[in-house]
Parts: structure tokens; C-alpha cells; sequence
């Protein structure tokens, strides 16, 4: 159970230096999308500015473009939702399994 | 398989062959309105057969176990999870993971297709991320070809007798890092260059991709190892349902 625990935390450093290196390697990067990085080489190959044929519903729906703090806001209900799914049942299968240890421990 | 199961997915596996083959061939996600319509549907009507066999896997694996629902909640909530997170790489542009290894280890990966699909109708409609019009090329390329890479990496691994966590990691990595590659070339196709047609594109387009998407593939990897082993303390039964796990 220890080497477990010791490897969980390993790969969990890996993870966040992963992330975490280029923020700090790279200092004054704009990190945009890379899609918006594809959207620029289809306008460098078409040659001149590239006009999407259809708007997508939301931006037609609230008539332009999605402001960033609601964008943001969509996202993270987006993580909420699956974050609560994974801990809820998560959070069942830790408690089931103690459960059943201490059944077992009893009839034991 | 039944009768009527057979006939939709012959009626849809026809339609993706007659739509499919007439344009010539055929981000993650590709922007709203920057596909022709004809590729919109190209890509649309291909995804088809892969989706009704995704919507029969699912029902099956649900009618041989009701409790299987919650491993399906766990795969499609992982997906939801990981494609939501946007992660600064090296190249200094951000993207996001596809989470959908897991996904297709667990339940295969016609599954998955069903779970991305979700999710990018998700983003397609309420983040203007994606797209409508690009729906059929985007669940191709994360829903469909990524899975499928990855299920087959990782029954490769199984063979060659890699362990798990090797060729759990292996599957999500390399499936991500796929998703990407089909992406590209689906621009390509759209947009062949000047000089040296769809290839040139393609290398244009991966360019661009790749190295953002690689160190994002590992992370992915990472994080499929660490929820396997997770579930595979505390879920075995489930596992050992769906078939992740074998009796002895």
C-alpha cells in the first residue's frame, strides 16, 4: 500500500510540473487556443482571411461573441459536473470497500 | 445482435459509404463554419455506424448488468473532466486533453464514441467551442479514431505482456496524441496547399498541433493510470463486470 501511495504521488508531481513548467519557461506567452492556432495556418494557406460559413448558435443566439468570464464560467460547470460524478461515486466505492473490511473483520 | 439492431447498422454503414466516398476521401476540435458543408457531412455520416454500434454496446453492457451505469457515469464524467481543462504546453498555446482512453479501455471503443459525442454537443453549443456544422469531424476524430487507437494499443500491450499501468498509459497517450493527427488531416483535406496538396497541409497542421498536444498526451496518460488504479482498489467488482478484469 505505501509503494502505491508513493507512486500516486510520484505521477501526481510529474502532472503538475508538466502543466506548470511551460507557464513559467515560457514567461510573456499569450497561450491561446490552438485552435485558434489552426483557424491562422487555414488563413495563411487560403491566403487572406479565412470566413467561417456559419456562426456558431450561441454568438448568433446572444448576438456576438461569448464573453470570456462566461466562457469560463460554462467551462468550469462543465468540470463541475464531471468532478462531482467521479467524487460521488468514488466517494461510494472507498466507503463500500471499508465497509466491507469491517464485515469481514467481524465474522472473522 | 438482433434482427433490428443489424438492419440500423447496415442501413447506417450504407449511408456513411454513399456519403462518405463522394468528396474523394474525407483540434482538436475544428472551428465552427470552417468546414465545407459537403466534408461537414462526409464526416458526419462516416461517424454514423460507429455511433449505433456505440449506442448497442452500451445498451448491452447495461441489459447484462444495470450496476455497469455507474463505471459508463465514471468513463463519460472523465471525459467531461479532461476535454474542459485547458493546459498552457510548451509551444505557448493552450489545449485541452480528450480523456477518452479510459473510456474505450473500459468499455470499448465504440462506447466512447457515444460519451465524446455528448460532450461535444456540450461545447459545440454552449462554449462555441467546436462546432454544429463540424460536429460529424470532430466526434470522428476524438470519439472515433482516438478510442479506437487507444483499444488497440493497449490490447497490443495485453499480448506483448506490457503491465497495466504501462499500457494504460501507453493507450491514453498515444489515443490523444491520434485525435490530434486525425484533426489535422481533416483540415488538410478541406484545405490542400497550393504547392505539394494535402501533404503539405497536413505536416502544416500537425505542426501546429503536435507539439502543443504532446506533453498534454502524457498528462493524459498519467491521470488514466492514476484513475485505473484508483478504481481497481476500490471498484473490483465493477471492473470484473464489465470484463477489465479477469477472474482467475
Amino acid at each position: 500500500m505505501k509503494a502505491t501511495k508513493k507512486k500516486v504521488a510520484v505521477l501526481l508531481i510529474i502532472t503538475i510540473l508538466i502543466i506548470l513548467v511551460p507557464l513559467f519557461a515560457l514567461k510573456g506567452a499569450e497561450f491561446g487556443g490552438s485552435d485558434d492556432a489552426g483557424s491562422q495556418v487555414v488563413s495563411q494557406i487560403k491566403g487572406g482571411e479565412y470566413e467561417p460559413w456559419f456562426t456558431p448558435v450561441m454568438e448568433s443566439w446572444i448576438g456576438g461573441e461569448l464573453p470570456g468570464e462566461i466562457e469560463s464560467l460554462i467551462f468550469c460547470v462543465q468540470t463541475g459536473i464531471g468532478v462531482g460524478v467521479i467524487a460521488f461515486f468514488m466517494g461510494r466505492f472507498v466507503e463500500r470497500k471499508a465497509q466491507d473490511e469491517k464485515k469481514k473483520g467481524i465474522t472473522r | 445482435m438482433s434482427k433490428k439492431q443489424k438492419a440500423i447498422l447496415t442501413i447506417s454503414a450504407i449511408i456513411a459509404l454513399a456519403f462518405g466516398i463522394v468528396p474523394g476521401a474525407g483540434a482538436m476540435h475544428i472551428m465552427e463554419g470552417y468546414l465545407p458543408p459537403t466534408y461537414c457531412i462526409a464526416w458526419g455520416a462516416i461517424c454514423l455506424p460507429f455511433l449505433a454500434m456505440g449506442w448497442f454496446s452500451i445498451k448491452k453492457t447495461l441489459d447484462k448488468n444495470k450496476k455497469s451505469i455507474t463505471m459508463l457515469a465514471i468513463a463519460g464524467a472523465y471525459v467531461f473532466v479532461l476535454s474542459s481543462l485547458k493546459i498552457p504546453s510548451v509551444t505557448g498555446s493552450c489545449s485541452h486533453m480528450t480523456g477518452t482512453g479510459l473510456g474505450a479501455i473500459l468499455f470499448g471503443a465504440s462506447s466512447v464514441s457515444i460519451l465524446g459525442l455528448i460532450v461535444l454537443i456540450f461545447q459545440a453549443i454552449l462554449l462555441a467551442h467546436g462546432g454544429l456544422t463540424t460536429l460529424g469531424a470532430n466526434t470522428f476524430s476524438m470519439a472515433v479514431a482516438g478510442p479506437f487507437v487507444a483499444i488497440c494499443i493497449y490490447k497490443l500491450c495485453q499480448k506483448l505482456k506490457v503491465s497495466k499501468a504501462v499500457s494504460v498509459f501507453l493507450a491514453a497517450a498515444i489515443g490523444d496524441l491520434f485525435t490530434y493527427c486525425v484533426t489535422s488531416m481533416q483540415l488538410a483535406l478541406a484545405y490542400p496547399s497550393a504547392e505539394g496538396g494535402v501533404m503539405a497541409s497536413a505536416i502544416k497542421f500537425l505542426a501546429v498541433f503536435a507539439p502543443t498536444q504532446l506533453p498534454l498526451a502524457i498528462v493524459e496518460g498519467i491521470l488514466t493510470v492514476l484513475i485505473i488504479m484508483g478504481l481497481e482498489t476500490y471498484a473490483k467488482s465493477e471492473l470484473t463486470e464489465i470484463g477489465f478484469i479477469k477472474v482467475v
